[in-house]
């Protein structure tokens, strides 16, 4: 990998915020870092064009998301524009047995766990509250009471802890936790709680947070007034400010945090500082409250663009490359489309079926009367 | 006496009863997720920052708790809060605060301490939104002894009701029909209809079958009223209007007339506001009944995906199947 000795670093001091970690300049420059290019000095070129290629294809799920939206195929939609590389860079980071509990926004990295993109649809679209199999790819279901996953994540892994899945050396079997959130669920009490079990129990858990900048149409300083990464000193365990449009860094940093969870060092708090460039969701207008020249200063760090012009820079891919990409994007998005359509509504009476692992008969009993209720219309149809 | 009307949207007449007791008494604040600002999701604070300040109209940290719990120590201090609370699955983080301290409070303290609470809760489906934003958790603060529950189910009432919410001096949960939120009518802004804030009431007089309902089933179960005249029966409907305490005299007296009675809400059947009516209507008009009290509520599972929400909700053929239930007998 190439590094730029002679570059500076635009580490966000210029702008009055504080120092993060940078690997990647937001014109494409790869500048050195004291102590995290040892992290990722193994990444080839392929694996550069690899999460390029994770970031085209994600933002191309969401942006035709937001189009099926319009068209009234989704109900709703929450965007994720803007933070591609935080959610790629650290989900990149992740091992097959990792666990990963994610917010409603984590699209990109449910694309790298591998989760079909048309079934995170479902749950946009109304006809499911989360239809992939959460084992499967270790990626539990969306959560969206704000907070909640992040005691899910700490439990999870205080099991993996009880398991001895973590801490023997053994790099496929030992497992770490990823919890996601954003700036707005640091208030939560139930994040706070969090802190505190994954600390007194030394539990393999990264708590990953998006600071977005926003919560619907709260600017950060209603929620804190210290960098959210400083709050993890105060709980016991370490934490730091990355870079979250810079796909690099936060590679960079989850796999230091996600190894130190892995060998039974216990947990970490990661602020990818990043900015929501979309509305909160399809239903919200941001005109309402924040100004069009914040979005102009974060589209200058596009995390996409930052990443094409290294790789360009660097010699790594030529136009071809680029093409082939936005090709397979264009295929990819026509497929989503198409499966997205023809997504069925679930039948009324499913409802009744896993509301309890044993279902008891008083709740048949009501299934039998809703059957016999839609029937009868069956009936009046069919007499007509 | 002058009147001073105005047509107005539900959530438009919310805001004006908000801006008018803001007038009156300046101890009252609103405080909520995005109230100020933008206004609220629902924009139902519209405005309100502008005007009253961001002492007044605060923009608070994302946490249910922590709203509901720094509202008791400002109502300690004199204050009158008015909560928001985003939407209705989105409580529950603030429940143990209201349960065990909101609730308790006077109770506790010999009535030497008061709360004078409003907590406001849009609630209810038939929005086509995604999970937790569509739910009627009125029954679990029905339940608890120190909280009292109203719900408005047209704009003349939001907008006077929620003004009498705000200047009681016991901590009231206001419940808000999001599904109609966009649902207009005149509002003489200055003349107080005259009926109590737990007061219910005949919204349409009929002779055949009583209709219980409130919030968002009013209009549903007023529709299906119109309906089923076609069929020559007369329902006659009850907005209740005041969930705890209930106010059952009028449909007393109005099942005593007709025999048959059919309770309506969207929530889950089990342990619902239906259960408390039929239970109270059987023990008070026994010998009244020509039929076992009907309910038609949502089913008792999780609220379910948007695209099937039609058949989980009563609509207006389900109340007129529940009426059909009652005539039956
Ligand atoms: C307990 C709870 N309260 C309120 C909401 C409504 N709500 C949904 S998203 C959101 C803001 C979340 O902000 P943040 O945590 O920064 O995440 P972001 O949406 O920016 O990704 C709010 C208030 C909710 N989902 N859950
Ligand atoms: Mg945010």
């Amino acid at each position: 990998m190439t590094v730029d000795t002679a570059a500076t670093s635009n580490r966000g001091a210029a702008d009055g915020e504080p120092e993060l970690v940078q690997l990647l300049t937001p014109e494409g420059q790869r500048i050195p870092h004291e102590r995290y290019d040892a992290l990722i000095d193994d990444i080839t070129a392929d694996e550069i064009r690899g999460f390029y290629r994770d970031l085209v294809l994600s933002r191309r799920i969401d942006s035709e998301a937001v189009s099926l939206q319009r068209q009234g195929e989704l109900g709703l939609w929450a965007s994720m524009l803007g933070q591609e590389a935080a959610q790629v860079g650290s989900s990149r980071a992740l091992r097959r047995q990792d666990h990963v509990f994610p917010t409603y926004r984590e699209h990109a990295v449910a694309w790298c766990r591998g989760v079909d993109p048309a079934q995170l649809l479902g749950l946009f679209r109304g006809v499911d509250q989360g239809s992939w199999d959460p084992a499967q790819n270790n990626f539990h279901l969306y959560t969206i009471v704000i907070g909640a996953q992040t005691l899910h994540a700490t439990g999870y892994a205080m099991g993996v802890q009880r398991d001895g899945a973590n801490g023997t050396g053994d790099p496929d079997r030992d497992a770490a936790v990823i919890a996601y959130f954003g700036d707005g669920a640091t208030s939560q009490g139930d994040v706070s709680e969090s802190f505190i079990w994954a600390s007194v129990n030394n539990a393999p858990v990264v708590f990953f947070c998006q600071n977005n900048q926003w919560a619907i149409s709260e600017p950060l300083e209603r929620q804190t007034r210290v960098p959210l990464y400083r709050r993890a000193h105060g709980f016991g365990f370490p934490g730091l400010r990355v870079d979250g449009n810079d796909v690099l860094a936060c590679l960079a940093v989850t796999r230091e945090a996600l190894q130190r969870a892995r060998d039974g060092e216990g947990p970490s708090l990661i602020e990818a500082f990043t900015y929501r460039m979309g509305a909160h969701t399809t239903t919200d207008d941001p005109t309402r409250y924040r100004l069009d020249t914040e979005l102009e200063h974060w589209r200058l760090k596009d995390p996409i663009e930052r990443v094409k012009a290294y790789m360009i820079r660097s010699e790594m891919a030529d136009q071809a490359f680029f093409e082939q990409i936005e090709a397979e994007a264009d295929d990819m998005a026509e497929r989503l489309r198409r499966e997205c359509r023809a997504l069925p509504d679930p039948a009324p009476d499913s409802i009744f079926d896993q509301v309890y692992v044993d279902t008891p008969p008083t709740l048949l009993a009501q299934r039998d009367e809703m059957v016999r209720y839609l029937d009868s219309f069956a009936d009046e149809e069919a007499s007509r | 006496m002058t009147s001073n009307a105005s047509t107005l949207t539900l959530a438009k007449a919310l805001n004006a009863g908000l801006r008018r007791s803001m007038e009156n008494d300046p101890k009252v604040l609103m405080m909520g997720e995005d109230v100020g600002k933008l206004g609220g999701v629902f924009r139902v604070t519209d405005g309100l920052q502008k005007d009253f300040g961001e002492d007044r109209v605060i923009d608070t940290p994302l946490a249910e708790s922590g709203i509901i719990g720094t509202a008791v120590g400002l109502a300690l201090r004199g204050y009158r809060p008015v909560c928001e609370i985003q939407f209705d699955g989105f409580v529950f983080p603030g429940y143990d605060q209201l349960v065990t301290q909101v609730a308790k409070m006077h109770f506790r303290s010999g009535g030497r301490l008061r709360l004078p609470i409003v907590v406001r809760i849009p609630y209810g489906g038939g929005i086509g939104a995604v999970e937790h934003h569509s739910e009627s958790p009125e029954a679990y603060f029905a339940h608890t002894p120190g909280l009292k529950v109203v719900t408005c189910a047209n704009p003349i009432d939001a907008y006077w009701m929620l003004q009498d919410a705000i200047s009681a001096d016991d901590p009231i949960i206001f419940f808000e029909p999001k599904r109609r939120y966009y649902e207009k009518a005149e509002v003489d802004l200055d003349n107080h209809p005259g009926i109590g804030l737990h007061a219910s009431r005949v919204v349409r007089d009929g002779s055949d079958v009583t209709v219980a309902t409130y919030g968002p089933m009013v209009k549903t179960c007023l529709e299906a009223a119109v309906a089923a005249e076609d069929e020559e029966r007369s329902l006659e409907i009850i907005d209740l209007r005041t969930l705890s305490p209930l106010d059952l005299d009028p449909v007393y007296e109005s099942v005593r007339r007709t025999g048959r009675l059919v309770v309506v809400h969207e929530a889950q059947r089990t342990l619902g506001i239906g259960t408390e009516v039929a239970a109270r209507v059987t023990e008070e008009c026994f010998y009244s009944l020509e039929a076992p009290v009907v309910r038609v509520t949502g089913y008792d599972t999780p609220y379910p995906p948007a695209r099937i929400e039609d058949d989980y909700l009563p609509d207006l053929d389900r109340v007129l199947d529940g009426v059909d239930r009652a005539l039956a007998y």
